[in-house]
């Protein structure tokens, strides 16, 4: 093909948006393990920042760790159901549901966290403990791990998989846990990855509900950029950015349904050459 | 089969629906209540739009919000459909990069700005090369326009690509071998096919610069749109039932947004960051 100025001028547009979105990040790279950022690299490289962060705030990192955990097993044990139920029902109630359940994301995370802290404040345990920020990450999260699930659970055909269970006796509980389950795990996986990546990056709800006792990474993150020179926040973003960068790598790889429908294709090219070679094996014989 | 399942689905529904009712929509209709019962009853819902300086932070986080709509959707388009309809190398590396910051909080999205246009940023450094006025702009409202910008591109690019992917060739060449020319192809065939992909990932960006609060919180307390004036009410001035009131408000518009929006385009994911 032929490259015409059309071409170059779009790449050049393109790669110009890549570096507004790349150069901050290596930017801040560069600054949290650099000795001055003001006089630049060459006043040295050092891990002194990084191990300073450790020090300050390693206790923010094992809670976001913790909380993120947690929340991905409650959107697992929550989400999971309820995408069943929505993928059976189609009447105007299961529509309502579905549209409660994801009500969460159309709403801005400051008003629900206002709205759990009005309601819920006044327990002095529960206000005080990470599983009150763990209910905001729940809320905001579920949605994301039940439409993932539904979207497995309204592509490929359950119908006939549970009706096949059925006619050979398998109850509803056995159908779900062996039948549906196992079959919608790609759909779990991504939610899975999404969960995890929304619930360690979360900052809108966290921020008002947090206390000085249950403070998260991102709460960390904006302690340091207020209060830290610009090295420690540089060094806490890039050990933020370790953190996410796996989670990110994943969602690439298994979190999108594109990859599933090329996998479904190779196997069908597979299938098709078996099928090739076995009838030029039958021909020559 | 079907009405034998009834009971056996309902037990599965029970615990997402209790946490549901306990967790969010008691709690939504607490806030509803108390935003009325303050000191100036249900006037603080009126207050909104009668407070010159709520009226004004609304005004001003609406214009910001639709400005990085229209900037994101624009830039996004450009970059988008330039990378679905050409293969060369290096490509995937250019579509990493560009997705890269999906999962950035608003604080690091901030950070970042602080990083591009701050006091020690790159812009700064730049200018001060060329011009010697050293150019600082991310501690104000144009410093909140580059990140929401900087946050948007991301998300808005995957569903244009995805948009994108589907259109057909055919067309195109239709067009082509009419005469038409390479920007009325542009403007008649390939803007109006991503239209609904437009409407889509644009209100997820216009209903996420709204409700969006960590990367003004990072940039500086003073800039106001109305995330920071609900957080200033509610924890400098304990003015809960006006905080309440505006964060309803800002619900109300954001689900307005998004629900015209998919009634208009089919499906939208939002996410807030």
């Amino acid at each position: 093909m032929r490259r015409t100025y059309r071409f170059y001028a779009q790449l050049g547009f393109t790669l110009l948006v890549c570096s507004f979105l790349i150069l901050p990040v290596i930017m801040s790279v560069m600054a949290g393990v650099t000795e001055n950022f003001f006089k630049g690299i060459s006043s040295g490289v050092t891990l002194r920042w990084v191990v300073e962060v450790w020090d300050l705030y390693a206790d923010t990192i094992f809670l976001s760790l913790v909380i993120a955990i947690a929340c991905l097993a409650c959107t697992i044990v929550l989400g999971i159901p309820a995408a069943y139920v929505l993928s059976k029902r189609q009447g105007r109630v299961a529509r309502m549901i579905e549209e409660l359940l994801t009500l969460p994301l159309a709403i801005p995370g400051l008003a629900i966290a206002l709205a759990l802290i009005i309601t819920y404040g006044g327990f002095r345990d529960f206000r005080s403990s990470w599983v009150f920020i763990l209910v905001g990450h729940v809320l905001y999260t579920l949605p994301f791990m039940m439409r993932s699930v539904l979207a497995v659970l309204s592509t490929a055909d359950f119908r006939s998989l549970e009706e096949g269970a059925a006619s050979v006796g398998a109850g509803f509980w056995r159908r779900f846990f062996d039948i549906v389950i196992p079959n919608c795990r790609a759909g779990i996986v991504a939610g899975a990855l999404m969960v995890v990546t929304l619930s360690v990056g979360e900052f809108n709800i966290t921020w008002m509900m947090h206390t000085p006792a249950t403070k998260t990474l991102p709460v960390g993150l904006a302690d340091s950029y207020a209060s830290m020179r610009l090295e420690i926040g540089s060094a806490y973003t890039v050990v933020f950015l370790i953190m996410i960068i796996p989670l990110l790598v994943a969602l690439q790889l298994y979190g999108q349904p594109k990859k599933k429908q090329a996998e479904n294709f190779d196997d069908l090219e597979h299938l098709e050459s078996r099928t090739a070679k076995s009838a030029h094996m039958r021909s020559k014989s | 089969m079907e009405k034998r399942e009834l009971p056996f689905l309902a037990v599965l529904a029970m615990p997402v629906l209790a946490v549901t009712l306990a967790f969010f929509l008691l709690p939504l209709v607490r806030l509803t209540v108390i935003a009325g019962s303050g000191v100036d009853g249900l006037s603080a819902y009126t207050a909104v739009i009668t407070t010159p300086r709520y009226l004004e932070s609304l005004f001003a986080t609406t214009v910001l919000s639709a400005a990085v709509t229209v900037v994101t959707l624009a830039i996004s388009a450009v970059a988008g459909v330039f990378l679905e309809r050409n293969r060369f190398a290096g490509r995937n590396v250019l579509i990493s990069l560009l997705t890269f910051p999906l999962a950035f909080p608003g604080v690091v999205i901030g950070f970042m700005v602080i990083m591009l246009a701050g006091r020690q940023g790159l812009i700064g450094e730049i200018t001060k090369f060329l011009t010697g006025d050293k150019l600082v702009f991310a501690y104000s409202m144009a410093g909140l326009f580059v990140g929401y910008v900087y946050f948007s591109i991301p998300r808005v690019i995957l569903t244009i690509m995805a948009a994108a992917e589907k259109l057909e060739p055919a067309r195109e060449e239709a067009a082509r071998s009419l005469g038409a020319s390479p920007w009325r192809v542009t403007r008649d065939v390939i803007l109006p096919a991503l239209k609904p992909a437009f409407i889509a990932s644009g209100a997820i960006a216009f209903a996420t610069a709204m409700g969006a609060f960590g990367t003004a919180f990072t940039l500086a307390t003073n800039i106001d749109v109305l995330p920071m004036v609900i957080y200033t009410e509610f924890t400098l001035r304990a003015n809960i039932a006006m905080a309440a009131a505006l964060s309803i408000v800002l619900g109300i518009i954001t689900w307005l947004v998004l629900n015209v929006a998919r009634s208009l385009a089919g499906s939208t994911v939002a996410a807030a960051g």
